[in-house]
């Protein structure tokens, strides 16, 4: 997930071709306190005209202690951007009253079906400590992410390349992530120039199970995909698995063996898992096995 | 509605264009001063979109100064927007 400054029109207006799987509309740190009012108005025009083609686009509001929270929404909401993102949550009683007023917005404009999800942020030591009631608060939270430069800073401890500051809290929020079903992303990488330092980070976050990881310049996006994208073996290797478990489900067997190593459901999983990211669809395979 | 200060809103950079309100008095009309890196091009839908902004913030006396930068159709109505509300207080930004 790419992050654009609300007020940069040149940046949002190229973010579709970007290859980045999502953007991110920065209202929040991206956007100096005498621009806010700007930088919402030109995310709504450019929400209703631009054309960002396949990329998912996230909307980041103000908090709503701030004086700019409320007005981000009375703008972004009724536009329904693919989600959008509520900075600094702390407790369940953020996510309510945040929610309390995105559906009196939805209810006043006439939106009956509400396609936008919503991400939650967490980025202070309280985020971390209530992360699992978070996550669980609302149904329309299909996302959480870290915010590792705030979060350091509420912490008093300064980012250090190897992210063990962090860990404690990443490991945590990825484990309250999937605890509910939701996409956990990861930070940002500050260092544009330090393209090895960013593969190695993805890399980490990728093995302790963030689904993505936020990026802020387009030249980042090729490191994280690259560490994110399956290789042809393992993709190869999942359509096997797969195949091998249709063809055994329907016969009505439920554990069988591929080159001798045992295949059960974690490991179907597993393919699962890598076929969805290759963009490779079930059920296809499922028709050329019954083919 | 008639501007009360001086405000701006946009930048000189590439895509964006700088937009100035100055209050007039009343019943002087509009005067609207643009310069574009794609004047020749541009100049009447770059003033066709500010009169829009204009006509639907019932601006009707204002002096206002457009330094393009080969800004899109939302970025221009973006900018106006934003200094507009800014000169009649409804919302504050630079000056």
């Amino acid at each position: 997930m790419l992050y654009i400054p609300g007020n940069n029109p040149a940046m949002i207006q190229q973010s579709g071709v970007y290859g980045c799987d999502a953007v991110l509309l920065d209202l929040e740190d991206a956007v100096a306190l005498n621009q806010k009012d700007a930088a919402r108005i030109l995310v709504r025009n450019m929400l209703q005209t631009v054309e960002f083609y396949d990329t998912e686009v996230c909307v980041r509001v103000n908090n709503m202690h701030t004086p700019f929270g409320l007005a981000d929404l009375e703008e972004i909401v009724p536009l329904q951007p693919d989600n959008i993102r509520f900075p600094k949550t702390e407790t369940v009683q953020d996510v309510k009253d945040f929610m309390k007023e995105v559906r009196r917005i939805e209810k006043k404009h006439g939106i009956k079906n509400p396609t936008m999800t919503i991400h939650v942020m967490i980025e202070t030591a309280k985020g971390v400590a209530n992360v699992y009631d978070i996550a669980n608060a609302d149904s329309r939270i299909d996302a959480i992410t870290i915010g590792g430069q705030d979060l350091t800073a509420d912490m008093g401890i300064v980012k250090t390349p190897d992210g063990v500051g962090i860990d404690y809290a990443r490991k945590r929020i990825v484990m309250a992530g999937k605890a509910y079903g939701l996409d956990v992303l990861d930070t940002v990488f500050a260092d544009v120039n330090d393209e090895e330092g960013l593969r190695e980070e993805t890399e980490y976050i990728k093995k302790i199970g963030f689904a993505g990881k936020a990026l802020i310049n387009p030249r980042q996006v090729d490191v994280v995909h690259e560490v994110f994208n399956p290789t042809e073996n393992e993709v190869r290797k999942a359509y096997r698995v797969y195949s091998e478990f249709i063809r055994n489900k329907n016969a009505g067997i439920g554990v069988f063996a591929i080159d001798g190593k045992m295949v059960d459901a974690p490991v179907v999983q597993r393919a699962i898992t890598v076929l969805e990211y290759a963009n490779i669809d079930l059920k296809e395979i499922e028709k050329s096995v019954a083919s | 509605m008639t501007p009360k200060f001086k405000a701006q809103a946009g930048t000189f950079e590439s895509s964006d264009i700088m937009v100035l309100i100055e209050p007039v008095t009343e019943e002087t009309g509009r005067q609207i001063d643009i310069s574009s890196t794609v004047m020749l091009q541009f100049e009447n839908d770059i003033k066709t979109t500010i009169n829009q902004v204009l006509d639907e913030l019932d601006i009707q006396d204002v002096h206002l100064i457009a330094k393009d930068k080969g800004a899109l159709t939302p970025t221009i109505k973006a900018r106006v927007e934003a200094a507009v509300k800014r000169s009649l207080g409804i919302q504050e930004g630079t000056m």
